[in-house]
Order: C-alpha cells, then sequence, then structure tokens
C-alpha cells in the first residue's frame, strides 16, 4: 500500500521530480527543499531593487482562493504574485459562491474554465488542497496556503529560510515548538520540514491537552515542562494560542497558560544564548509571548514576514514551471500517439 | 405441482463446511423436495449444472442502507436488493435512517411494500428506537414491530442521554424487542472522521478515540445487564470492544455482536492520501484492532460480519475528506473479501460461513439456516473459486463507492435464490 509520503510524491512532482503542486511537505526531499530555499534567496534581491518586479509568470493568471479569512498570508502572496508580474485575483468564498449552495468543486471548475493557471488555497477541511489537486483540476498549479490542520507548507517554508539565515544550516539544532501543536498546521509543517532539512532534534513543548495522537511517531521529542525543554534550544517557535481552547476544556486559563508556557525573558535565558524567537503570527501579547520577548534582539518575527514574499515567489514560480514541463510533455506524448496512428494509416 | 429445477454436481452446507462429496438437490413450490440420491436423476423442468460449485443457505446480513425511501440518486429497494443477491445474501436488515427515518408503522409498511414489489430478497426493517432517531422520545415501538420491524436501533447516531437509553431498553424489555445498537459516545467522538492515531494526527483530520466506542459499549452493557433487554451490538471496531463483548457473554448477557467486513480487512491506512471512499463510521482503526476483530469473529464473541452497506454516488465523496459522506458499498464485495481473508490464512472457512449464515440468523432469533428437505429453499450457488473485478461495471448498486476498486476478488455467485425463486443470476 502507498505511503503517505509515496502519494504526495506522486501528486505534486512532475515524472522528472520537479514541482506541480505545492500542498504538503511530506515526501518530499530535502534537495528540493534546500532548492526552494536557494529560489527564495535569490529572489529577496527583487524586493530590494526599486522596480520590485520579475516577469516569469507574466501573462499568467492566479487566483487566490480563500475560504477562510487571513489578511497575512494571503497579503504576502498576492504581493508575491504581482512581483512575479502575474495577474492576479482575490476571490473571498466564504462570502460568495459557497453560500449560494455552489459545492467546492463547481467553483474550482468555473474558475478554472476562466483560463487560471495557479490556484492557492486555504480551506478549513484538512486535505482540500490534496482534493482539488488530484480530483478537480489537476491541470491547474495549486499552491496550499493551510488546510485545517494539516498543512502550511509556505509557511513552514519561510521559518525555515529565517533559520538558516540566521544559523546558516540546519546540522546540529535543536528546535523548539511551544504551544497548540495539536490545531496547528504551521507546527506540523514545521516538524517535517526540520526533519527533512535534517535538524538534530525537534523538541515539542506542550501539555497533553495541545498534544496530537502518538507525537513521536512524527519525529519529535516532547517535554511537558518548559523548563526542560528549553535547554540549549537554538531555535524556540511559539504558537498562537486560540481562545476557543479554554472553552473547549483544553486549558484551564490564558494566565495559567502563559505561567507554565508563555516565553519570558526569564525562560528564554534557559534557552542557548544565540537563540533565536519565532511566530507565524499574529502573537498574542501576553498569552503566548511577553512583549519584550516579542520586541526583543532575539525575536526574529518580523523577518519571518519579509521572507514569506520570497518563498511564495520561489513556490509559486517553481510550481508554474513544473506544470509548463508537465504539459509540454504531455503535448508531445500526443504528437507521437497521433504520428503512429497516421504512420499506421 | 410447480416447476421442478434441479441443480446438479452441488457441494451443499453440511455441518458448517460444504460437503466433500458431490450431491444433487430438487427444488419444487419453493422447497427443497429431495437431496441426495433421491434428486440425482429426478425428472425435473430445469437443470443446472453446479459442478464445482457451493450451495450454500442464503447469507444474512444485519446492517444494510437500500436508499429507500431517501433521494433515488443513493439507490432504490429495487437496485440495492439485486445487489445483495449478487453478493449471496437472501435477507438483509434495512437500517432505520432512511429519509423519512422508519420510525412510524406507515414508513414500515412502506418499505415492506416496496419491498415485496420491487425487493430481489427479504428485507427486514430495522425501527428507529427513538422518535426521529434523535434520541430523545421513545418511538411507537410496538406499532414498529407490529408492522412487521424486526427489531429496533439507534441506526448509527448517537444516544446521548443515559436515561433515555435506559427507558428505551426497559421498555423495549418488556416486550422481548431486541435492540441493534451501534455504539458511540458522541461527546467523545464529537467532529472526528478518522481513527485518532498517528495517522490522522498527521493528516490533521479530527480524530474519534477508541474510547468512544469503548465507553458507549460499557454503558450500553451496563444498561442491558440491569434491564435485561436483548441486546445487539452492530459494526465494533476496536480491540478492547471485542473483550468487552467476551467478557460480557462470559457473565451470562444475552447479548451479540457484529462487525462490518471493511474493518476485518483494511486499517486506517487506506485514507492515506485523504481517500474519501473509506470514510466510514465507525471509522477503520488500526492493526491490532484487525487482528483482534478477526479472532473475535474466529472464535464466536462476534456473531456475525455485516457489510454495513451505505450506497454513495460521486458527489458524496467529491470533497475534502471530512467533508465527504461517510459510507461504502459493501454488499458485493463482503462474501468475497471474506473469502480472500480465508484465502490467506486469517480467517477460517468455517468461522467466515458461520458469520454470515447461522451468526447472524441466530441475533434475529431464526431456526439454524439449513439445505434440507422441506424447507425453503433460500440458497445460493457459489463457485469459490472463480474470480471477478470489482468496477463501477460489475458493481450492481447504485453505489459505486466500494472497497477493493480495481482488485480481483475470489468467490463469483453464479446464482442466488429465495423461496425457489432465481433472483439472481450470473450472466454467462
Amino acid at each position: 500500500m502507498a505511503t503517505m509520503a509515496d502519494s504526495n510524491r506522486q501528486l505534486q512532482l512532475t515524472a522528472d521530480g520537479e514541482l506541480k503542486h505545492f500542498l504538503s511537505l511530506e515526501g518530499l526531499d530535502r534537495a528540493l527543499l534546500t532548492r526552494i530555499l536557494d529560489t527564495a534567496d535569490s529572489f529577496i534581491e527583487v524586493g530590494e531593487r526599486s522596480i520590485k518586479k520579475v516577469p516569469l509568470l507574466r501573462g499568467r493568471t492566479l487566483v487566490n482562493l480563500f475560504f477562510e479569512p487571513s489578511t497575512r498570508t494571503r497579503s504576502t502572496f498576492e504581493l508575491a504574485a504581482k512581483r512575479l508580474s502575474a495577474d492576479v485575483l482575490n476571490l473571498d468564498i466564504s462570502t460568495s459562491a459557497t453560500s449560494k449552495g455552489e459545492t467546492l468543486s463547481d467553483t474550482l471548475l468555473n474558475l478554472e474554465a476562466m483560463a487560471s493557471d495557479m490556484f492557492v488555497i486555504r480551506h478549513a477541511h484538512s486535505g482540500a488542497a490534496h482534493f482539488i489537486a488530484r480530483d478537480v483540476t489537476p491541470g491547474v498549479a495549486i499552491i496550499n496556503a493551510g488546510d485545517g490542520r494539516h498543512a502550511h507548507p509556505t509557511q513552514a517554508m519561510l521559518d525555515m529560510l529565517t533559520i538558516r539565515q540566521h544559523k546558516g544550516s540546519f546540522t546540529g539544532l535543536k528546535v523548539g515548538i511551544v504551544g497548540d501543536v495539536q490545531h496547528s498546521r504551521v507546527a506540523r509543517s514545521q516538524i517535517q520540514a526540520l526533519n527533512i532539512l535534517g535538524a538534530e532534534e525537534v523538541r515539542l513543548i506542550a501539555p497533553d491537552t495541545l498534544l496530537p495522537t502518538e507525537p513521536e511517531a512524527m519525529g519529535v521529542r516532547v517535554f511537558p515542562r518548559m523548563e526542560q525543554g528549553l535547554k540549549d534550544l537554538d531555535v524556540i517557535i511559539m504558537l498562537r494560542l486560540q481562545r476557543e481552547r479554554m472553552e473547549g476544556a483544553l486549558l484551564p486559563s490564558e494566565r495559567e497558560f502563559y505561567k507554565l508556557y508563555g516565553l519570558t525573558r526569564e525562560k528564554l535565558a534557559l534557552a542557548h544564548p544565540k537563540a533565536i524567537v519565532m511566530h507565524p503570527g499574529p502573537i498574542n501579547r501576553g498569552v503566548e509571548i511577553e512583549s519584550e520577548v516579542a520586541d526583543g534582539p532575539q525575536s526574529v518575527i518580523l523577518n519571518q514576514v519579509t521572507n514569506g514574499i520570497a518563498v511564495r515567489m520561489a513556490v509559486m514560480s517553481m510550481a508554474m514551471s513544473g506544470q509548463l514541463a508537465e504539459r509540454q510533455q504531455q503535448a508531445k506524448a500526443q504528437q507521437k500517439a497521433q504520428q503512429k496512428v497516421q504512420g499506421n494509416g | 405441482m410447480g416447476k421442478r429445477l434441479r441443480i446438479d454436481q452441488i457441494h451443499p452446507l453440511q455441518d458448517g463446511q460444504p460437503a466433500k462429496q458431490a450431491t444433487s438437490v430438487l427444488i419444487a413450490n419453493g422447497q427443497i423436495v429431495a437431496m441426495g440420491a433421491q434428486a440425482i436423476n429426478a425428472t425435473a423442468d430445469q437443470v443446472i449444472d453446479g459442478a464445482g460449485q457451493w450451495l450454500l443457505p442464503g447469507l444474512i446480513d444485519l446492517n444494510c442502507h437500500l436508499g429507500e425511501p431517501g433521494p433515488d440518486r443513493r439507490g432504490t429497494i429495487a437496485t440495492e436488493t439485486l445487489a445483495a443477491a449478487k453478493g449471496g445474501f437472501t435477507q438483509v436488515c434495512a437500517v432505520p435512517e432512511t429519509s423519512p427515518v422508519n420510525d412510524s408503522g406507515a414508513v414500515t409498511h412502506l418499505i415492506l411494500d416496496l419491498a415485496a414489489q420491487q425487493g430481489q430478497v427479504r428485507v427486514l426493517p430495522v425501527g428507529a428506537l427513538t422518535r426521529g432517531l434523535a434520541g430523545e422520545m421513545l418511538s411507537d415501538m410496538v406499532g414498529l414491530m407490529g408492522a412487521g420491524c424486526i427489531a429496533l436501533g439507534n441506526g448509527g447516531r448517537a444516544l446521548r442521554d443515559a436515561r433515555v437509553l435506559r427507558r428505551c431498553m426497559a421498555y423495549a424489555h418488556t416486550f422481548g424487542f431486541t435492540l441493534f445498537i451501534q455504539p458511540e459516545n458522541a461527546v467523545l467522538a464529537a467532529d472526528g472522521c478518522a481513527h485518532d492515531g498517528a495517522l490522522a494526527a498527521r493528516m490533521g483530520l479530527p480524530g474519534i478515540p477508541a474510547v468512544a466506542e469503548t465507553t458507549a459499549v460499557s454503558e450500553m452493557l451496563l444498561l442491558a445487564e440491569e434491564t435485561g433487554v436483548r441486546l445487539h451490538l452492530g459494526q465494533l471496531s476496536c480491540a478492547r470492544s471485542v473483550q468487552l463483548v467476551r467478557a460480557a457473554k462470559a457473565r451470562g448477557l444475552a447479548v451479540t455482536a457484529d462487525v462490518a467486513m471493511h474493518h476485518l480487512v483494511y486499517t486506517d491506512q487506506v485514507i492515506t492520501g485523504f481517500d474519501g471512499r473509506f470514510h466510514v463510521r465507525p471509522p477503520i482503526r488500526e492493526e491490532s484492532d484487525r487482528k483482534a476483530l478477526l479472532a473475535g469473529v474466529e472464535e464466536g464473541t462476534i456473531d456475525a460480519i455485516c457489510s454495513q452497506h451505505r450506497p454513495q454516488d460521486q458527489a458524496a465523496k467529491q470533497a475534502p475528506f471530512a467533508a465527504t459522506e461517510a459510507g461504502l458499498s459493501g454488499l458485493e464485495t463482503t462474501l468475497s473479501l471474506g473469502l480472500r481473508l480465508v484465502a490467506q490464512g486469517q480467517l477460517s472457512q468455517g468461522a467466515l460461513l458461520r458469520a454470515l449464515i447461522p451468526g447472524p440468523a441466530a441475533v434475529l432469533g431464526q431456526p439454524l439456516p439449513q439445505l434440507a428437505v422441506g424447507l425453503p429453499a433460500d440458497a445460493v450457488l457459489l463457485r469459490p473459486d472463480g474470480q471477478w473485478t470489482v468496477s463501477p461495471q460489475t458493481l450492481l448498486s447504485t453505489g459505486k463507492q466500494a472497497p477493493a476498486m480495481g482488485e480481483t476478488l475470489p468467490g463469483v455467485v453464479s446464482l442466488t435464490m429465495v423461496a425457489g425463486q432465481i433472483v439472481y443470476q450470473q450472466a454467462d
């Protein structure tokens, strides 16, 4: 039976191993992730020019399909697409088609009919991007901008870019992820990225109620006590805590959470002195992180935002060229088959 | 005297196994009128060569959705009972979660009328235990049973209120009715859609933990013990449930249980890649659960294997995993998947046949199904070494969402008869 890694590779890579969709990091190898980071690095320079555009996606149409509200992710995708010279259409689906009873498949097929080349999709259901890439519009490049609790691969890759900028490489790195891992698609993708890129140790620091089932199977060590988990960490990734977690009886109170798992200056002192502090945003000051830490010298939270644009440019341009390569191959194969038929006739 | 049908060279089921010696059977007026020496050279209007084939009493399915009453695209009594006949079933228990819910004698009559007009096999309706299956008010149990229901069930809907459940049991016990319960603690299952294990965690799918089933099983067993009601637990999915039922039986409780064939064949790995076809409820769990369920069938702790047939159209599965509808078509693959388990050495032939024929009959309180002179001819002719490939074209069910799609399976039903009438015959 196909493993998760096999089925993901098959779905998102061309026969030559080029990216054609970007759905999750599962099954991708270190060489490919490194190539994404290197490509992103080259795009950072574009953002520093006075005219911040390259023509890689000129004449291509990209549709931002957000079935869940988002400000940051959507705007960085939009900026990334515009810097690649694509035509961008933003659709807030939660208020249009689906409220008229149209199914997800029908919405997508209609957009495909408008000759879109790429969909950037955020959806509340895990596996939504996979479903669309596999069953609905296989000829359109799909970029997953977050599906349920499953994956948020561009966020993880921009985090990896930020780590690489500050730490040089992943070898020997100890990285801790603190907070609500259970409900976090960001954490799932980060864990995969860190393991693929060869970090020495990935730790989860959280109480049992905020951990996924059998966390060790994901390739992590679990530390229920933050004081122990922070020891020797090179990178501390704080996750956002949703207020619903209190109502869902997963935590007693924000105050108790902050006391146990909030990143304060005292707790930060337990990590490696050169440790960096990250957060996918938006941050809850005083809930998961102290303001002085969020704004302090070890925080790289704003670098993450800047890197987001470069990483999304990298992934979009790579997936587009993978799709084009596949289309060319298919056209060639068709031509060959036709010639064969004519030859036989 | 009506038409006489003779089937030659068959191996009839005897003492739980197909007989070694080939023989003949003669059927007339809906009954078996002769077997063995008396049948071999008897004159007949029609003769079928059954060389190398088994003749089994018809299989019985304890949990099956026939799609009617309900939207046609999910199948009708006509289409789904034909699928049942092709799968070797001559009796199917129709779940109460129809639309409208089978919670009144009128709906039961409708189902039985449709079955009489269009059905190919015997349809045994299960009435709703509570009104609208809402778990709040008792249904007209006596009215339902009087109209022809064979048991009362929750239809896979959770019973949130233990007090209502206790009263349902006490009321049903008064009249000696059997309850068919699919045990699930709705609060623990919450918004889950897959087995709560490492794979669902990795895929970010909300999980349904095994305790959502086992706490419900424990609750049902304790309440059944106290009220004295005849309890049948349907579609068990985890190892601990088998243990609980085993212990309850050991202390003499009148409890029986079944398992769906897909829970004996697959593990949660089948949802890899977000394959919505295997979105079923309860979810398919881990290898240790599958092994324990197989052991439960082997030793008889689990009395029956059901199809848990839920015909779904393509649109029902065209969505992200959690948004797909639960259920798959199982009537036509149940026997073949079972025979494959036997061929693989995972289950004995005796246990498989027991769980498909006398096991469910005993749950229903029916006499032991037998192939004997004077008994109604509800029988299936099976080529055990025949093979067929599961595909949308070979499936007769309206629902083409089935397990083992594209695979070649052993066991081909060549003929199914109900009361001596041939209701399905394989095309040559």
